[in-house]
């Protein structure tokens, strides 16, 4: 019960207590008004080049943004802690470190999940682009898989901004990476071999190639071995952040840098 | 002379601050290279007419702006963070000689940032970096990191009541990339952005420096970016004794 107790209260805590900065201030040019900005960017780059359709941008973008409330936001969650001096007296407590951290995970996902289907849905009605009816349970089903997997490469993050002083360079080197590897904008076919390789394994590569595919009327069974792909992609990224996240608490307490910054 | 003065050593004191910085120096030259990566690949494998030269210029302005909205939006809050709003408010030159060198000094990373773009497209993508007005050329990009200082300080003094003026800012990377005609040619858009577009300096500024790489007349394109530039200073300048006017008599300079 007190791990469910962690697990829940204390996400939700976390989450709003993020909101002391993340206020609807920065909330709306950041996660409302410029994912749709970057839709129409790409999807014009596009059309410019003779490369896709708008609903070739308009999925790829939606659920790459995803990124950024799932990498900056898990930082926050947990990096943040250490610029409020609450660091220290979070990892002396008894608090079991697993319930402690996933459970800042799933505000998280659902944060990221809305800004994807927010910005997914912004830019089909701003283009124009038609996504059949019977591909929005789906479609949602694969945004919150595409932002649980990105919750994790999140957790690498935020355990990494327990060591690194200037993790907003890092996130928005992570996001970058994203927007070249996953398909977002590039078919994965035209990138070189290598590139290919590497966005096998990385968060959205999968989500975003199902989704397009729901997005042309496929049946979600047709798409089924993505989604557990990429499920399964999230589960290991969060798995090695919690290792991480052990391990750079560890190493705080030996060398007594917990609260470097 | 003597504000030529204040102008020069800001800039340069700003510049070696601003280089020394992870998020504003390395951090705003690194990231644009993914968007000029992500337009290279894309202009790679379209069919479109337009060459990689006219992407890499494109992205490679990208990068100057993105050098400069992120950062100059809020650069009179930072003063105000940092605590030193009032001691340069009330020193005795006019604050826009302060706050100026701030805003050309982060527009001049741009420059860091255009080289790195063109050398990375040149290296990595095999783009030929064949200017063919030179001079032209470095006249065009040093009037735009001009104008772009300046549209920076029309941000810095709008945004000062805004109290995250950085996400404005931020906000703002995307539709000047967009509407300024970086890698979309204004006729792709709608009509209505047009008029838009014209009075923003980025449009002539990108068009005076593809004019003078590609072959063209760069010198209109200078000319009206750097009018407009003008135009934001004194627009910034009216703004800002406005609103260090109403923050005297509410004595609210320090509020955050």
């Amino acid at each position: 019960v007190t791990s469910l107790r962690i697990f829940a209260i204390g996400g939700l805590i976390s989450y709003r207590a993020l909101f002391y900065w993340l206020s609807v201030w920065i909330y709306v040019p950041s996660l409302v008004l410029a994912p749709i900005f970057q839709i129409l960017l790409f999807a014009y780059i596009g059309r410019s080049a003779g490369l896709e359709s708008d609903k070739f941008y308009v999925v790829g973008n939606a659920i790459q943004y995803a990124a950024v409330p799932c990498l900056f936001a898990m930082t926050q969650l947990i990096g943040g802690e250490k610029y409020q001096n609450t660091l220290g007296a979070i990892l002396v407590s008894p608090a079991p470190r697993l319930p402690l951290f996933f459970g800042r995970t799933i505000p998280v996902v659902l944060n990221a999940a809305f800004v994807a289907a927010f910005s997914l849905t912004a830019g089909c009605l701003i283009l124009g682009v038609h996504i059949p009816a019977s591909a929005f349970i789906p479609l949602a089903l694969v945004i919150v898989v595409a932002a649980f997997s990105c919750s994790g490469l999140g957790m690498i993050n935020a355990a990494l901004s327990l060591r690194i002083r200037e993790n907003a360079v890092l996130t928005n080197v992570i996001f970058g990476f994203l927007l070249i590897f996953t398909g977002a904008n590039v078919p994965i076919s035209e990138l070189p071999g290598w590139m290919q390789s590497v966005s096998d394994v990385i968060p959205f590569t999968h989500a975003i190639e199902a989704a397009r595919e729901l997005a042309d009327g496929a049946p979600f069974s047709s798409v089924s071995d993505l989604v557990g792909t990429e499920l399964l992609i999230g589960f290991v990224y969060l798995c090695a952040g919690f290792a991480l996240l052990r391990f750079m608490e560890w190493q705080g307490r030996r060398h007594a840098t917990l609260e470097r910054s | 002379m003597k504000t030529l003065r204040l102008l020069a050593v800001g800039w340069w004191f700003q510049l070696k601050m601003i280089s020394r910085s992870p998020f504003e120096g390395i951090g705003q030259v690194i990231y644009p290279l993914f968007f000029a990566t992500v337009a290279f690949f894309v202009f790679q494998a379209g069919d479109s007419p337009r060459t990689l030269l006219y992407a890499s210029l494109g992205a490679a302005v990208m990068g100057m702006w993105s050098a400069t909205s992120t950062t100059a939006g809020s650069s009179m809050q930072r003063e105000r963070w940092h605590g030193t709003l009032e001691a340069l408010v009330a020193s005795p030159p006019h604050f826009a000689l302060v706050l100026l060198p701030i805003t050309l000094a982060m527009s001049t990373v741009g420059i860091y940032s255009l080289a790195a773009t063109l050398a990375f497209g040149h290296f990595l993508f095999g783009i030929d970096l064949t200017v063919e007005h030179p001079v032209a050329f470095c006249l065009s990009v040093v009037g735009t990191v001009l104008s772009f200082g300046s549209l920076g300080f029309l941000f810095a003094v709008t945004f000062v009541r805004f109290r995250a003026a950085w996400a404005l800012g931020n906000l703002f990377e995307y539709p000047v990339w967009l509407i300024g005609g970086f890698l979309v040619p204004l006729a792709l858009l709608p009509g209505w952005v047009g008029p838009i577009a014209w009075v923003l300096a980025p449009t002539w500024g990108m068009n005076a420096i593809r004019e003078s790489a590609l072959g063209g007349t760069p010198l209109p394109d200078l000319a009206l970016c750097l009018a407009l530039g003008v135009l934001y200073i004194g627009l910034g300048i009216v703004v800002l004794d406005r609103v260090l006017g109403a923050a005297r008599r509410r004595a609210a300079l320090s509020l955050t």
